[in-house]
């Protein structure tokens, strides 16, 4: 028999978008002096500076466990809490990536049970920054915006040009002018209007600001980001929904901007609320590269203000110097009795090969840092042994082969004759 | 020093809808001040009321982020170009 709950409503992929729609925007309010805004492609106060986020309306209806678990398998099963009334219209088939036990990592970890959040399947451009695009080009929908863009290490390059092509919309893409080939072949080839820029991350993230007010553009990350940034609770409604309606004890995950952290606490607490798991929200835990740690600096200092750096390391994704949510970060990893741990360009690059091995999943940088940055925890004591720990894994191994390609073994090379596969396998001393 | 103040339009809503200000000083801080002084309501969202810069609206002197030049200390020349940019974005 089969059980009628168990139909998706809808599991079809499609990049034409729907001509008609009643998708509206949520108004928005200043998260530091309470000033409420109409909906607007607007991410900062006028009144203070703050940041807008959405406001939900607290009476909606709510859906319950067993009405999710029959939508489709995207982001979009979750959409009661993301900042849209009425339908998507765009990028219907992002999120819901797997969750990957990896006990041989658990045993490393010294902790009783692991999984990998696995946003190097996400779709469809193998990292977490779809779930925010997502969001943000529906927003840019509800507001008529046919211009989309961003600042990006990359992840962000890949996923605007993307959806963008998909949903028929232009696209300005903002890089710094030496990220990694893949970043910029993987934009490239969507045929955005991709722009490489003379500096750092937070020179192209200054001269975007200038441009979001210039052109009037729905840069995703500036003038959208109070519904971009929505887009990454999903990857806390996913861990809950996929554990089996429960919470982990604790989460790791990289930090560039310091959202995903902050969004995360968000995501966790909004099921709380809603009654769909019970418990606490977990230990979140943050992970930086040794040569930008911004972050994890602030938290082991203290206080309430991000000293920016100069980035200095091979996680490109992750070489954001000025973070605008480090402060908030910091904030959430001690509320939640988590903490960050920061790892040098050599541990990173073993992150990423013990993910490889030890799970299966081929990670890009921060990838490696995450991983690094848990074993650093773990050794320090933060993490203990009866933890159930998600390791949030947000791009894939394959946009920065430039990080591991000098470091693994060359495959031998022989003639097709069984003996030279024998004498390698007398070598390896196993068959 | 005359040095040119470009707004975004979120502030510049406060200078009476002007996107470029001249102010005059001799480091960041004493040009903010004088714009501060000319525009009362422009004032208090560049600086707090003990007239220093606050964590989230950053400014740069001739696209250099000025909290790697000394924040408001910064000496600034005739005819710079201050950016303000509220830091809310990115990442």
């Amino acid at each position: 028999m089969i059980c009628p709950g168990l139909f998706f409503e809808d599991m079809t992929t499609t990049v034409a978008p729907t001509p008609e729609t009643s998708l509206k925007a949520l108004p928005l309010r200043c998260r530091s002096c309470g000033a409420e805004r109409v909906p607007a492609p607007l991410s900062i106060c006028d009144n203070c500076l703050g940041p807008l986020d959405p406001v939900y309306d607290p009476k909606r209806r709510l859906p319950d466990a067993r009405t999710i678990a029959s939508r489709a398998p995207s982001l979009w099963r979750y959409k009661e809490w993301l900042p849209f009334e009425g339908e998507p219209v765009y990028s219907l088939d992002s999120g819901f990536t797997p969750l990957v036990e990896a006990p041989k990592l658990a045993r490393r970890l010294g902790v009783a049970r692991a999984w990998i959040k696995n946003d190097t399947v996400s779709h469809p451009t193998l990292s977490f920054k779809d779930r925010v695009v997502a969001a943000a080009i529906n927003a840019a929908r509800a507001f008529g915006i046919d211009t989309i863009g961003c600042a990006s290490t990359g992840n962000l390059a890949n996923a605007v040009a993307a959806h963008a092509a998909r949903a028929g919309l232009a696209a300005w893409v903002f890089i710094p002018e030496d990220l990694e080939a893949g970043k910029i072949l993987g934009t490239s080839i969507y045929a955005p209007r991709l722009v490489r820029v003379r500096g750092t991350y937070d020179d192209v993230n200054r001269l975007c600001a200038q441009v979001a007010d210039r052109f009037g553009w729905g840069i995703v990350n500036v003038n959208l980001r109070g519904y971009y940034g929505e887009g990454s609770k999903t990857v806390a409604f996913e861990i809950a929904e996929q554990l089996g309606w429960r919470l982990p004890n604790a989460v790791v995950a990289p930090m560039a901007g310091g959202s995903l952290v902050s969004k995360l606490r968000k995501g966790f607490g909004e099921f709380l609320a809603a009654g769909l798991v019970r418990g606490a929200v977990p230990r979140l835990y943050g992970a930086q590269a040794s040569g930008c740690a911004p972050i994890v600096r602030l938290l082991e200092r203290g206080g309430e203000v991000v000293e920016p750096e100069v980035p200095h390391t091979i996680a490109r994704s992750l070489a954001i110097g000025n973070p605008a949510d480090g402060a908030l970060a910091s904030q959430v990893m001690r509320e939640t009795g988590g903490w960050g741990a920061h790892v040098s360009d050599e541990e990173l690059v073993s992150g990423i090969r013990i993910l490889a091995e030890d799970t299966g999943v081929f990670g890009e940088t921060a990838a490696g840092v995450t991983v690094a940055a848990a074993l650093a925890l773990a050794r320090a004591g933060r993490l203990r042994a009866q933890d159930e720990v998600v390791l949030c894994v947000t791009g894939h191994g394959l946009k920065t082969l430039e990080a591991v390609s000098g470091v693994l073994a060359d495959a031998p090379v022989i003639a097709p004759r069984l003996r030279e596969v024998a004498a390698l396998v007398e070598q390896a001393g196993t068959h | 020093m005359a040095v040119n103040v470009n707004l975004p339009s979120v502030l510049a809503a406060h200078a009476g809808g002007a996107r470029i200000i001249q102010a005059n000083g001799r480091t960041l801080g004493e040009a903010v001040a004088d714009v501060a002084a000319r525009f009362p309501a422009l004032g208090p969202r560049l600086q707090d009321k003990d007239g220093k810069p606050y964590p989230f609206v950053v400014f740069y002197v001739n696209d250099e982020d000025v909290r790697f030049r000394g924040g408001f200390a910064a000496p600034v020349a005739d005819g710079d170009e201050v950016t303000v940019i509220p830091a809310i974005a990115g990442g």
